[in-house]
């Protein structure tokens, strides 16, 4: 394998290992359940993403053939992890959870209103 | 939708054609014709619970739409990551209500994976009559802004891609 393919796939690996991290500072950081809610966005979304493309290179290079059904994982995640984090927001806002004070906007007390 | 009785969804056959392929990852004629059998018969016995979705109307549309939601997905992830890392008073967390155009089940439910993917804001509920959509988003210095930008940038893309009436 070419130097430089290394380095590339070292490049998208650090940068989805980066972002996965991030969102687990926000997890671990943001002050309510809310706000929390948007960590496992990042690292769904640019985590995976670059170290699903660093796979993809590296397959494709080291078995000398075209493997992409590591994008099968990007489809799943795009169509299940939006679905959950409706279905715990919804659940957070039937119990009444608490937000920040500074939140703004009306919060819906159970569905609808 | 009576057209073919025996090939109920054309387009949804090749989506699971292409996912068997990918997901044995080789392209050879066995496995080529599995994939359109499977592609053909899961169709077939789910067709009473399936949603209808539109016709695409403008499929190089649909494409560039997409490239500019992943784009999109990028931006947002470095703003949030800035927000997750920075101190916490310079967030604004709100809570948005989005006046919903579309009616349609497919679409709607598109629109709301695509706010939730975009970091920064997340669906949080719909209204029993699918006309009013709660987020919640991180950053929101400017509510009506955002709101409006939310609309313009993707409901109104999705509207005119899809063969759908909006009322």
């Amino acid at each position: 394998m070419p130097f430089w393919i290394e380095l590339l796939i070292c490049a998208f690996l650090l940068l989805g290992s980066l972002f996965a991290l991030v969102g687990a500072i926000g997890l671990y950081r943001l002050p309510d359940f809310f706000t929390r809610l948007h960590a496992p966005t990042k690292a769904t979304t640019l985590g995976v993403g670059g170290i699903i493309i660093a796979s993809v290179i590296f397959f494709s290079v080291q078995k000398q053939g075209l493997s992409l059904h590591e994008l099968l994982l990007t489809l799943f995640l795009f169509i299940t992890a939006p679905v959950s984090a409706h279905m715990l927001s919804k659940a957070a806002l039937q119990q009444g959870l608490p937000a920040m004070d500074k939140t703004r906007g009306r919060r819906w007390k159970d569905d609808g209103f | 939708m009576t057209r073919f009785a025996w090939l109920p969804h054309p387009g949804l056959s090749l989506l699971l054609t292409g996912v068997w392929l990918l997901l044995t990852n080789q392209l050879s004629l066995g496995h080529l014709l599995l994939g359109l059998f499977l592609g053909w018969v899961i169709p077939l016995l789910l067709r009473r619970y399936l949603i209808f979705v539109p016709r695409v109307r403008k499929p190089l549309k649909l494409c560039l739409f997409l490239l500019k939601v992943f784009w999109d997905i990028v931006v947002a992830n470095l703003h949030v990551a800035r927000l997750v890392l920075g101190p916490k008073e310079r967030l604004n967390p709100a809570f948005l209500e989005v006046p919903m155009v579309i009616e349609d089940e497919f679409l709607l439910a598109t629109l709301a994976c695509i706010i939730s993917l975009t970091p920064g804001t997340v669906s949080a509920g719909l209204t029993p009559d699918r006309k009013t959509l709660l987020l919640h988003a991180l950053d929101a210095p400017d509510i009506k802004a955002l709101v409006a930008e939310l609309k313009h940038r993707y409901e109104a893309p999705l509207l005119e891609i899809f063969e759908c009436s909006p009322t």
